[in-house]
């Protein structure tokens, strides 16, 4: 039993998510992807019919605004009843107002990043690459090299 | 309404990504300085298992639940791709998340992460107004 309240295996969690791509296309005809969602939240927020201007197709993305909802709750159950310890996710720094400021930096270039790229780690790396499609691949090395060059050149200077 | 049942995927997509510590920071500061393999090995196996179901699919000619043929969103190769993820990388070496993961973390008590989401929408929403004046 101790291996549930622990980290889990990477050869239970990767193909288990790998299967989501098979399990979304089968279901709803639907390629697995997430960052959409953005695109959703904007538009609830602003009202569809203004941000359909932008070119935004709420209909066909509804469906990823719910998976992020689920996402959510998964992420609670997990934490509260499938956990011993109480795990940080976030180094304590970030709780500080320059904290606050590099997240809301981050997060812009996550949500800016990933619509420019139009797709994600799950969307690029996960069901573009196992759909063979050629722009997985490269947004997946991008993915690296931005995050390579925060972690080596930019991130040693922030002290 | 019929979109409501993805909640019910969402679920176990939101516990596994919790209980492998993919929506951890230091997992994924620890994955671009190449300390541990851990995130790579998710990553990958997850790839062959999407792949191999994708083919699976394609030799057996499977069909959704509803009788319909599957047809593969195709996802564009252009400038963006290297530009946008590109900027993406380095926001996910920042926050230590990438979409789904904001929003596990969210879940899982993280509050900071808030902060997070907020400059996403932010993010995504000066994306779509400049959309037409940036090169694709």
């Amino acid at each position: 039993m101790e291996n549930i309240f622990g980290t889990w295996h990477w050869y239970i969690v990767g193909p288990l998510i790998g299967l989501f791509v098979p399990l979304m296309l089968i279901i709803g005809n639907k390629l697995l992807g997430i960052s959409s969602s953005f695109f959703h939240i904007c538009s609830i927020a602003l009202n569809t019919k203004k941000f359909s201007e932008f070119g935004y197709k709420a209909d066909s993305n509804r469906w990823k605004f719910y998976f992020v909802i689920g996402i959510m709750i998964g992420a609670f159950i997990a934490e509260k009843f499938l956990s011993t310890a109480n795990i940080s996710f976030l180094p304590e720094s970030y709780y500080s107002f320059s904290g606050f400021a590099l997240l809301l930096a981050g997060g812009f270039l996550v949500g800016f990043g990933t619509r420019y790229a139009n797709g994600c780690t799950s969307g690029h790396s996960i069901a573009g690459i196992s759909t063979f499609q050629l722009s997985g691949l490269i947004a997946t090395i991008s993915f690296f090299v931005g995050g390579l060059i925060y972690t080596y050149f930019i991130l040693p200077f922030l002290g | 309404m019929q979109n409501i049942k993805y909640i019910l995927f969402g679920i176990p997509f939101g516990i596994l990504l919790t209980k492998a510590e993919v929506i951890s920071w230091f997992r994924i500061h620890d994955m671009f300085l190449f300390n541990e393999a851990h995130m790579y090995l998710i990553i990958t196996s997850a790839i062959v298992t999407g792949a191999l179901s994708f083919l699976a699919i394609k030799f057996f000619k499977i069909r959704t639940l509803d009788k319909k043929e599957i047809v593969i969103e195709k996802k564009e190769l252009n400038k963006g791709t290297v530009i946008g993820g590109t900027l993406f990388g380095i926001g996910w070496a920042i926050t230590g998340a990438c979409p789904g993961p904001i929003f596990a973390q969210i879940g899982a008590g993280e509050s900071a992460a808030i902060v997070t989401l907020v400059g996403a929408v932010i993010g995504a929403y000066t994306y779509a107004v400049n959309k037409s004046r940036l090169p694709h």
